[in-house]
């Protein structure tokens, strides 16, 4: 009975061995809104990789919520390269599994992003609600829908950018900061555990009456799902959302796939990548390799950074996120 | 030492079904199964003490257990009058309700979640009739005992089904040459009969209920403290690189759970006794 | 034989108002609790006509999630097959201490959330579980490969077929056996003529049953699977990620194909039980 069941899982890992016939496989574990991104990115990466060392690689994909994705790679999801929605879930990688040093975050330019985003309102059509900047967000019968920073990246940046307009429109008086996001969560009738959930839910659901969103998300959702129903409001000022990529250095030396990963990601630098980047709606940090018309897509805002409002990411999860966090007391006295 | 059990066995093959029987068991279920408490008593006692009495960990399990409490109640009335249907009347398209009742078991939980969601949501088919009442369904806990009605409908239906189908029609004629009116017989005769079945079901439902996730989270809302159920807390806490947390509310979820089922098992012994006495 | 007529003769029987009001309702309770959600998965698979919904079928990715729950369900079924019938041999042929233990502990899978059903493979497989680690230095992949996905797929499913059989051989008893003993049968003779001809139909319905589980399972095969697409994608996590990535149609076009699957299911029990006089 055991061994049977043995020489069916050596069966079964034979099988799912034999799927992957390229010379290289890379899987990249990502997070919600970038499966369309990657998808043109990975052909074309694809295409330079072959014509550079004549070797075919195929890339693999995983998405899903930031911190859930992050957990897997910590269980041994085997990536090779992680490119998630911000840096305290690779932070984890490094903190817990060991899976890459702690400090990745120098290896790459940018802070290994080679890509930025920033938080935007999407509201449905003529704006009903009138909601212009973030203190609408917490006027009675506004309903918000954002997903459970607990879970999701993108929540993450949502609260902190919500809480950094607070901190200037109060004169970072912290008691005012609290009893303004207390307000704004009061508003919330639904907390998704991912950007794409949220998003779902209040486009084809119509459930409330601004989604705060990833900029290249709610771009997204306007061009899928109905650029007559809704439109994008641009606050006064957002946050800069880096997510960043890296290389799992446990991973790619078992693989051997070391050289093609590191190309993998120095590909999202290049001209090109940087052009695919801004036709999905990120912003590309080096935007003179992108179409005119897409960065002209990008309005100019006031973008606070992580690391001058907040500090680093470790800091800003103890203190925010984690259990008994400000986020806990918050939706606590709710 | 269970092959020295008291009575002689004249049938063979109690070694060798026992056998598969304990080695699957423990292999597949117990040994993994075992993992929840090994991990749940690798924290401190009071740090597990406060996981569990965390007001927002109570909500979750207070919510599960009630809402498939609920609709466990729910489906014990409506599994025995869909039987009584099925049985005792015949109607066309009869066959094809029959068939359509075991649906919920062959419909994928996440698809359920999605269609339940659509059809719920303000903007949905039911909700837009609904929404005019001022009922909300979707997104509040009223849509997670939808979520769990749809899924545990088959297994009343299933349970009290053949009971009453064996129903003797005798008993029936006796209570009504007593003078017994319908509903007198029903409630004096038939009831009693089918109701170790209608328990039998109530408690498949409700264990399936309890754990029930994907059809759940399309529809529940997921706001802590208001609709977030337990094994939705419980993925919230793995996510968060709480192992720990995430074992003990498992645990406690087990453990509320298991109580609840040897307490059914019990009853229904206890109610096999009764009626042989 | 007019409309609404009872089936056989009861000599308790209610006025024709009363049968009015519950069929009325039980109908009702089927529209609204089966056949509109049902209605919806079609309705918005061919929401763009049959072009996007054999669109949304024929994908590669979609197609390797249909093969992959196709093995997945094959192995779970025939697996708790075999386990449902030893369990219910034991169960209800001979007495031993503690059996009302066993039989709680193997309905224990019902009640254990999927969520948890995947959380213990993890706990136990994991790259920081109990034997994980040796078994990635050894290069056996079983969390976020197919093995893992099974074994969760066979817990979840493990108590249907032994559900199904353990009441019916109850009710018969053992007396056709001990008499097939007597006269000199052998164990599996006893089992292939006399045990399994009275109880084939429960074990093909809690066959049906485990299937049709196995094929749908979310929760527990999310928590195990990684998600790669074309891999480790079951059919009802490649519905969630079309749904994720707004391609509606085509997440209830697979959706579809699951429900008429389960359609099929249904309608081949019924005309089993037909055959076979229920």
């Amino acid at each position: 009975m055991k061994l049977a069941r043995l020489g069916l899982a050596a069966v079964l890992v034979a099988l799912s061995c034999a799927v992957a016939r390229a010379d290289t496989a890379l899987l990249n574990v990502s997070y919600d809104p970038t499966r369309e991104f990657y998808r043109d990115f990975n052909a074309a990466f694809a295409q330079a990789w072959k014509a550079e060392s004549g070797e075919t690689v195929q890339v693999r994909m995983s998405h899903g919520g930031s911190g859930r994705q992050s957990r897997s790679v910590i269980d041994g999801l085997e990536a090779d390269v992680v490119t998630l929605a911000l840096g305290y879930d690779i932070d984890a990688i490094a903190d817990i599994r060991g899976a890459l040093p702690a400090d990745w975050q120098t290896r790459l330019p940018n802070e290994s992003s080679p890509y930025t985003s920033t938080i935007v309102f999407l509201v449905r059509k003529g704006n009903p609600k009138a909601i212009r900047d973030w203190g609408d967000l917490a006027k009675p019968g506004i309903g918000v829908v954002t997903p459970n920073p607990k879970t999701s990246g993108g929540a993450r940046w949502n609260f902190l950018a919500a809480w950094a307009w607070a901190e200037d429109a109060f004169g970072r008086d912290e008691a005012k900061v609290r009893a303004y996001m207390t307000a704004l969560f009061k508003n919330v009738p639904v907390l998704d555990t991912g950007a794409r959930g949220s998003t779902t839910t209040f486009v084809k659901r119509g459930i409330g009456d601004v989604l705060l969103a990833w900029e290249n998300e709610a771009h997204l959702a306007l061009r899928e799902l109905g650029p007559d129903a809704f439109e994008i409001v641009a606050p006064s000022m957002s946050i800069l959302a880096q997510p960043p990529v890296a290389v799992v250095d446990a991973n790619v030396d078992k693989h051997g796939t070391r050289k093609a990963a590191q190309a993998y990601l120095d590909f999202l630098y290049a001209p090109e990548g940087q052009r695919l980047a801004a036709r999905h709606y990120y912003r590309p940090i080096h935007p003179e390799h992108a179409a005119k018309d897409d960065v002209a897509r990008f309005p100019e805002l006031r973008l606070v950074t992580l690391k001058d409002r907040f500090g680093d990411w470790r800091a800003t999860q103890k203190r925010f996120f984690d259990d008994g966090g400000i986020f806990d007391q918050i939706f606590a006295t709710r | 030492m269970f092959a020295r059990s008291p009575s002689p066995k004249v049938i063979p093959g109690f070694g060798l079904a026992l056998g598969i029987t304990l080695a699957y068991l423990s292999l597949v279920v117990l040994l993994p199964l075992a993992m929840i408490p090994l991990a749940a008593f690798r924290l401190a006692p009071e740090r597990a003490w406060a996981v569990v009495s965390d007001p927002r960990t109570v909500h979750a399990l207070a919510l599960s257990f009630g809402t498939a409490l609920l609709a466990a109640a729910v489906n014990a009335v409506l599994g025995t009058l869909l039987a009584w249907v099925l049985v005792r009347y015949d109607f066309p398209g009869r066959r094809l309700v029959d068939a359509l009742i075991d649906l919920p078991f062959a419909l994928p939980t996440a698809v359920a979640g999605i269609s339940l969601a659509a059809l719920y949501a303000p903007n949905g088919w039911l909700g837009r009739l609904l929404a005019p009442l001022g009922v909300t369904v979707a997104y509040t806990p009223l849509g997670i005992v939808v979520a769990l009605v749809f899924v545990g409908l088959p297994f009343v239906v299933r349970t009290v089904e053949p009971v009453l189908e064996a129903l003797d029609a005798e008993v029936e004629e006796a209570a009504a040459t007593l003078g017994a009116s319908w509903s007198r017989a029903f409630r004096r005769v038939v009831l009693p009969l089918i109701a170790p079945a209608v328990l039998a079901g109530f408690a498949m439902a409700l264990a399936r209920g309890v754990g029930e996730y994907g059809s759940v989270i399309f529809i529940a809302g997921n706001l802590p403290m208001v609709s977030e159920i337990a094994p939705l807390l419980i993925a919230i806490r793995l996510e968060e690189y709480n192992n720990g947390a995430a074992a003990v509310i498992a645990l406690a979820m087990l453990a509320i759970a298991f109580a609840l089922l040897l307490a059914i098992n019990l009853l229904q012994a206890w109610n096999r006794r009764r009626i042989e006495a | 034989m007019s409309l609404l007529s009872p089936r056989r003769a009861h000599a308790v029987a209610e006025a024709p108002a009363v049968r009015f009001l519950l069929l009325g309702l039980a109908l009702a309770a089927v529209a609204l609790f089966l056949l509109l959600p049902l209605g919806v998965v079609f309705a918005e698979a061919f929401a763009r006509g049959w072009a996007a919904f054999a669109e949304g079928v024929a994908d590669p990715d979609a197609r390797a999630a249909i093969r992959l729950t196709l093995l997945v369900a094959a192995i779970s079924v025939s697996v708790n097959l075999v386990f449902g019938v030893a369990a219910a041999w034991a169960v209800t042929k001979f007495d031993f201490p503690g059996k009302s233990v066993l039989v709680t502990l193997i309905d224990l899978p019902f009640s254990v959330s999927p969520v948890i059903a995947g959380l213990i493979y993890v706990l136990l497989f994991g790259a920081h579980g109990l034997i994980g680690p040796w078994l990635i230095a050894h290069g056996v992949e079983v969390i976020f490969a197919v093995p893992g996905i099974v074994l969760a797929t066979m817990f979840v499913t493990l108590p249907f077929v032994a559900r199904e059989l353990i009441p019916t051989m109850e009710m018969l008893g053992r007396g056709d056996e001990e008499a097939a003993r007597t006269l000199g049968a052998s164990g599996w003779q006893i089992f292939f003529r006399v045990t399994l001809p009275n109880v084939k139909w429960a074990a093909l319905y809690g066959v049906l049953l485990c299937n049709a589980r196995a094929m749908g399972e979310f929760g527990a095969v999310s928590v195990v699977s990684g998600h790669l697409r074309g891999l480790t994608n079951t059919m009802p996590l490649h519905i969630e990620i079309l749904y994720n990535e707004y391609n509606f149609v085509a997440a209830f076009a697979v959706a579809s194909l699951l429900a008429l699957m389960a359609l099929v299911t249904l309608a081949l029990k019924s005309g089993l039980e037909a055959l076979g006089g229920k």
